[in-house]
């Protein structure tokens, strides 16, 4: 059985369990939305005074903290317990194409050479780590949600807006894959 | 504990997005690349599936663990915000090959490097509600 659950898990198994925790946070009364909790981190480092958008009371979000502290400890769990050791197979076009942007593929989740932690000597790399995840931060929040809210919350809903959104995802997503990547790197 | 179910769904959540590989760059590129079906499979299969979950919840007036009625908000509808809102995100979400789940899953995978981009993040949703009222919605 464990030995089952190590080896990489496929499409269907990993799209009928997020499916299935959407129903659960439904179940238990709450909407599946991962991004809210940027903006609960916010006002629990005390943004409430200063600017409204982030004055309400947290503790309506607690469960979705927990939720976060959960998905930590799923990461660690994945990468102990349920290891494999076998190199991540990726597509050899996707080889080629990154190889063109000098990144090397290196059969590991993400590449040392982005995320190791060699990254913390240099300057570049850290700006590019900041820079990211600031644009995932207010994208989502000015678009209202992210992957989980609108990809998969709001589409199952029908919800025309969260089309609308997703739409967007893969404008910035192709722009940044095809146009800015190669002049970043 | 009444959290203890959320914790619980979030450690089923982290594995799964670990497990699929769904929190890794080199999948991200590869989606943006249209070069796998791996992470189309995995959001379709999600979404085919979410889709007939939701509909049977409305359809049966299917109640939550306190037993009132299952409700989902509708989204307020305007175009420049979700379309504007949405391109910053996928920029990002291909620069650092994380949406905001699978930054904190990858930090329990040993990836203490998604700080920064979760500190990114936290800033980036700062700024937006410094910004908010400027910004076209």
């Amino acid at each position: 059985m464990l030995a089952l659950l190590r080896q990489p898990w496929p499409w269907y198994t990993s799209g009928a369990a997020i499916a299935l925790i959407m129903v659960l946070l439904l179940s238990f009364g709450k909407s599946f939305g991962f991004s809210s909790n940027l903006r609960t981190l916010c006002t629990l480092a005390g943004a409430g005074k200063r600017i409204s958008f982030f004055d309400f009371d947290w503790r309506t979000q607690k469960w979705n903290l927990l939720f976060l502290i959960g998905s930590v400890i799923g990461g660690v769990i994945a990468s102990t317990l349920l290891k494999n050791d076998v190199p991540l197979v990726l597509s050899q076009s996707t080889i080629d194409d990154i190889s063109k942007l000098n990144i090397k593929f290196d059969g590991k989740m993400n590449p040392d050479q982005l995320f190791g932690l060699e990254v913390f000597s240099s300057p570049k790399g850290l700006l590019i780590l900041l820079v990211g995840g600031l644009l995932v931060g207010f994208g989502s929040r000015y678009a209202g949600g992210c992957t989980s809210g609108h990809a998969i919350s709001g589409l199952s809903n029908l919800q025309l807006p969260s089309l609308i959104a997703v739409i967007g995802f893969f404008i910035g997503g192709l722009i940044m894959t095809h146009f800015l990547l190669p002049l970043i790197f | 504990m009444k959290g203890l179910k959320f914790i619980f769904t979030g450690i089923f959540f982290g594995i799964v997005m670990a497990k699929s590989e769904a929190i890794s760059w080199y999948r991200i590129q590869e989606m943006f690349r249209f070069q796998s079906f791996h992470m189309y499979g995995i959001i379709g299969t999600a979404l085919v599936l979410g889709v007939i979950a939701v509909y049977l919840i409305k359809k049966l007036k299917i109640k939550d663990v306190s037993g009132q009625a299952i409700t989902l908000q509708s989204k307020e509808m305007s175009w420049r915000k979700y379309l504007i809102g949405g391109s910053v995100f996928g920029l990002g979400w291909a620069l650092t090959g994380s949406c905001p789940g699978p930054m904190f899953v990858n930090i329990g995978y040993g990836y203490l490097s998604m700080l920064v981009v979760v500190l990114g993040a936290v800033v980036g949703t700062y700024l937006y509600g410094i910004l908010k009222n400027k910004l076209p919605h």
